[in-house]
């Protein structure tokens, strides 16, 4: 299907006064883009979507390299294809959420056929303002030339440190921000909060902790009766507490168990 | 001769849907990052369309900054979507209704 997509778009492309050789890098690589973000949409596993997004993103920096632009293309394959899509495969591992989903179930009725809907007709009124009017306003290089004979990574470079210096230096702003707020956001919780109040408030449904002051004799019930509405939704830094309180639950409960089939035995004594 | 900025751009809009396409109806919040991603990029290939068109650096300069503000935008959402899976495990977007009203 990719191939026979290629072949048409050869064909189209090639009717134009392209070299051949452009021309079938084009169709290539526009045929390996569009392959892969349909792959990223419809794959079941988040695993295979993020190796369709690396296709769909090596796909794009061919055609960065087909417009003279090697310094993005390489930009594009080392953060995009090593960073941004590696940091998704890690965080799909990290959390085990590599399993497949179904998505022949459509939870909200009627949403797909309307977002095609939606997409068809934006894609075909964008393609149809492309064709019928003039794109471009006709001013030329306004921020530096792009052509000469200087090199496309000096012209960058120059650009960036001095036309572009304030909005550079904002992006390292940006980035130290990022990185402050990803540790923030990933920090576990204290310790001293309560466990089982950070849990149940997610779910309204789940029954709270029982009043305390119903069954004044036994607080080792309350516990016990609480913890299974956590331990759902607990996570790994909270079980070692749910666990131990988990524990002594378990040890009061068989203490009172033990306790009457003891006295028994010295009564008969 | 080199191919018109036509097809480019043509390429363009049709990633840019495909991406917004996927947002819309997957369910799964990585996948629908992946999406985004897809749609910056289609913004990406229409920026450097344009820088060799009009012959000016200021397009690539732009895809620069896109690049970083995308890989922040990553670090931020996956750590937002690590913070909730903490909370809630298997979580689609569907479920993340703890704001509404």
């Amino acid at each position: 299907m990719v191939a026979a997509f290629g072949a048409v778009l050869v064909a189209a492309v090639g009717s134009g006064h392209a070299s051949a050789v452009d021309v079938g890098v084009f169709a290539v690589a526009a045929a390996i883009i569009i392959a892969g973000a349909v792959g990223v949409v419809v794959a079941r596993n988040p695993v295979h979507s993020a190796l369709m997004l690396v296709m769909t993103l090596f796909g794009v920096a061919v055609l960065f390299v087909l417009q003279r632009d090697p310094f993005l293309a390489a930009v594009q394959v080392i953060v995009y294809a090593g960073a941004i899509v590696v940091l998704f495969l890690f965080v799909i591992m990290f959390l085990g959420v590599d399993r497949e989903e179904n998505i022949a179930i459509e939870p909200l009725r009627g949403q797909r056929p309307l977002a095609i809907g939606l997409v068809v007709l934006s894609t075909t009124g964008l393609l149809l303002l492309g064709e019928v009017s003039r794109w471009t306003t006709g001013a030329q290089h306004v921020a530096g030339i792009d052509a000469g004979k200087q090199s496309n990574v000096y012209l960058l470079g120059r650009s960036v440190y001095t036309t572009y210096l304030f909005p550079f230096e904002a992006t390292a702003a940006l980035l130290v921000i990022a990185v402050v707020g990803a540790v923030v956001l990933a920090r576990r919780p204290p310790a001293s909060s309560n466990p089982v109040d950070d849990r149940t408030d997610a779910d309204a449904v789940s029954p709270g902790p029982l009043p305390s002051g119903e069954e004044p004799s036994a607080p080792a019930a309350t516990t016990g009766a609480a913890t299974p509405t956590a331990d759902t939704h607990a996570d790994t830094d909270t079980d070692t507490d749910t666990d131990t309180a988990n524990a002594a639950a378990d040890a009061d409960a068989d203490a009172a168990i033990a306790d009457p089939v003891g006295s028994p035995e010295e009564a008969r004594s | 001769m080199t191919i018109s900025a036509g097809w480019y751009l043509g390429l363009s809009v049709v990633l840019f849907s495909i991406g917004a396409l996927g947002v819309m109806i997957r369910r799964n919040v990585l996948v629908m990052f992946m999406c985004v991603e897809l749609m910056l990029n289609a913004a990406n290939l229409t920026f450097v369309t344009f820088a060799r068109e009009l012959h000016d650096i200021g397009g690539q300069v732009l895809v620069f900054f896109v690049l970083v503000v995308a890989a922040a935008e990553v670090v931020v959402g996956l750590g937002l979507v690590v913070a909730i899976f903490r909370r809630r495990a298997n979580a689609t977007a569907d479920d993340l209704h703890l704001m509404k009203g």
